[in-house]
């Protein structure tokens, strides 16, 4: 149907793009992964698994990438809790307002994601918004020092910024669901109650699938918001490895964790993949 | 025969048998906005019969039926059930089951569980669902399926599962809306004669909407046929095709003729023809089906009461048993005529018919 010379256009860039900035790079990692650096600070290429015993023996690092999924799991908790109502009341009472609500819930995204944090900040902090109002009313005398740098802060400002990513999915799931089967389902005697629990809630899994992994893997690599929010106790592994690509110059180590957290994150996406599958019926 | 005045022939009968009225529709009217869909409907449905609500798309006959369902609020008007008012319970809560047009058969749920589903959310005893299910598929000729996923079973198969997971809930009535329109014409076909006969067994009250006049008269014990929302008549589809009450009805249900004659002392004169009946002074319309008019020989003597017209033949159309033929007379008028097949059609024809045979119409505003 096109010519072989077209075809050779429109492949060799992308294919061009993914070797150069995707597969070239991982390759140097996973290289890096196992060299290691010598006291002068230079990098001694010999191989051997001695970064990946580091990572499983040193505990401030699988402790940091626990505490991240950690982090990770309440912020898709909290997300979904968020996102699956806001989904359903828009895909099935919003009516005309659809559209408004949509965009309502989108246009956040369209606001940097570092004003979005600092903006937390400022609501958090000793002299923030929140604890200003809370001493006015007289709920606390002091500052609640436990709002900022802390995990709450990091699960708080992600679970805010990755609400509209579980959102999407389960909101185009919620659309795709035949409105006669609710209908066949109330007129076959299922209180409303009983037909979100035996139709609409299953035939939605997918989305929310979709929806959990994106806020999960999202937030598992999250570096900006611990940075900022975080302080030592809401420290995640993305700045563990920021730091050891940088100021501790560990180029291997830093190397050795991202390829576990790349290993982690695929085999999620590969886990949610197939639960959509099992749960989705054309 | 053509005395009874078409306004009689249109008022609902409350029930044809001397059974009890099910249901009874009082006044229901709906609008979307300025859109008018339904204008006072009423309409009763007996225990244990099968009516079917007849009409072209737009005509409301879907409205209706999830009216009665309960998808949607009449804007005014009442439905009854018994001495149960319907129109304000939730349609979970009413005595009726409807399969739909998609059948809406749950994807994620076997056919086994699908059918279970209105037993299990009224919490019946596992053992009861069990085998009132399997007794359901069985007479619906599924129980091979029972663990198949909807996607994997023919159209005319989920058909049956639809009608099952419906039946098996012992519904004092149920509703099919258009439930044979996916279906290809043979199947189409035999899927009638099976509904029909599974109505009789189970003698549960139908009402059955469709678009398709040939499929109600082969089903149904009473067809209630409704145009932009209102209800032309209410009859049988005998009563309805051999007196129909407007010449909607008589050109929706079957072919005819429409003659339009003018009445003046018991004397109808309609171009060169004319006969005597009991009717008012003024405009009168008659319909005259094709099968009662009969093409004679030119040595044939004219038989007492009949009248007779000569005409030309412009076109012949085949039917297969019979052949309709369309034939100018003189004064402009054209008849179409049934005629058995291969009856050699000579170009020049006479036609007869008795005048009782051309039934009075009222005329139906916007057509005609």
């Amino acid at each position: 149907m096109f010519s072989r010379a077209y075809k050779t256009i429109v492949t060799v860039p992308p294919l061009l793009w993914v070797t150069v900035f995707l597969l070239i790079p991982y390759l140097l990692m996973f290289c890096y992964s196992f060299w290691s650096v010598s006291p002068a600070q230079t990098i001694i290429h010999s191989w051997d698994l001695a970064n990946y015993r580091t990572l499983f023996r040193v505990n401030v690092y699988w402790q940091t990438l626990l505490r991240s999924m950690w982090i990770a799991a309440r912020v898709t908790i909290f997300s979904l809790l968020l996102g699956y109502p806001l989904a359903y009341f828009l895909s099935f009472y919003a009516a005309k307002r659809k559209d408004l609500f949509y965009q309502l819930v989108i246009i956040p995204l369209w606001v940097s994601y570092l004003v979005r944090a600092y903006a937390w900040k400022t609501i958090l902090g000793s002299d923030g918004v929140l604890n200003t109002l809370l001493q006015y009313v007289h709920v606390t005398k002091h500052p609640l020092e436990f709002l900022l740098y802390s995990p709450f802060a990091v699960v708080l400002t992600l679970t805010h910024i990755y609400t509209p990513f579980a959102f999407l999915p389960i909101y185009a799931a919620l659309e795709h669901i035949p409105r006669n089967l609710v209908e066949a389902s109330h007129d076959l005697g299922a209180t409303p109650a009983q037909t979100f629990w035996k139709v609409i809630f299953p035939l939605s899994i997918p989305g929310v699938v979709a929806g959990a992994t994106f806020a999960f893997v999202l937030s598992l690599g999250d570096f900006l918001a611990p940075l900022l929010l975080g302080g030592p106790s809401g420290i995640m592994i993305s700045n563990i490895v920021v730091s050891l690509f940088g100021a501790a110059y560990n180029w291997p180590l830093g190397a050795a964790i991202s390829l576990c957290m790349l290993a982690l994150v695929v085999s999620l996406l590969f886990l949610s993949e197939r639960l959509e599958k099992k749960w989705s019926f054309s | 025969m053509a005395t009874i005045s078409a306004s009689e022939a249109a008022v609902t009968p409350a029930d044809t048998k001397g059974k009890a009225t099910l249901l009874s529709i009082r006044n229901v009217a709906k609008s979307f906005g300025k859109n008018i869909v339904l204008r006072e409907i009423s309409l009763d449905i007996a225990e244990g019969e099968f009516l079917t609500i007849l009409g072209e798309s737009g005509s409301g006959k879907t409205t209706l039926l999830r009216i009665v369902a309960g998808f949607e609020s009449a804007s005014s008007g009442e439905v009854w059930m018994g001495d149960e008012r319907l129109d304000r319970q939730p349609p979970y809560r009413r005595r009726v089951n409807t399969v739909f047009q998609h059948y809406a058969l749950f994807p994620h749920l076997t056919v086994e569980q699908n059918v279970a589903y209105g037993l299990r959310v009224a919490k019946r005893p596992e053992a009861e669902v069990a085998s009132r299910v399997a007794e359901a598929l069985e007479k619906v000729r599924m129980t091979q399926h029972a663990k198949s996923k909807p996607s994997k079973i023919s159209g005319g198969q989920q058909q049956r599962v639809a009608l099952a997971r419906a039946l098996v809930n012992r519904p004092r009535l149920l509703l099919l809306d258009e439930p044979l329109s996916a279906l290809d014409a043979n199947l189409r076909r035999q899927m009638q004669v099976e509904l029909k006969s599974l109505q009789r067994e189970v003698g549960i009250a139908f009402v059955f909407v469709t678009h398709d006049q040939e499929e109600a008269m082969v089903m149904s014990d009473r067809i209630a046929l409704l145009r932009s929302g209102e209800l032309e008549q209410v009859a049988t589809p005998r009563e309805i095709y051999i007196q129909p009450a407007t010449a909607y009805v008589a050109q929706f249900i079957g072919h005819t003729n429409l003659l339009h004659g003018e009445v003046r002392q018991g004397v109808v004169q309609c171009d060169s023809l004319s006969w005597p009946a009991q009717l008012p002074d003024g405009p009168a319309l008659f319909s005259l089906r094709p099968e009662s008019i009969h093409v004679m020989s030119a040595a044939e003597p004219t038989t007492p009461g009949h009248l007779r017209i000569r005409g030309r033949v412009l076109q012949q159309a085949f039917h297969g048993a019979t052949e309709l033929i369309r034939v100018q007379c003189p004064g402009g008028l054209v008849l179409t005529v049934r005629t058995p097949s291969n009856a050699g059609i000579p170009d020049e024809v006479d036609l007869e018919f008795s005048p009782a045979s051309a039934v009075p119409v009222r005329k139906s505003p916007g057509r005609n």
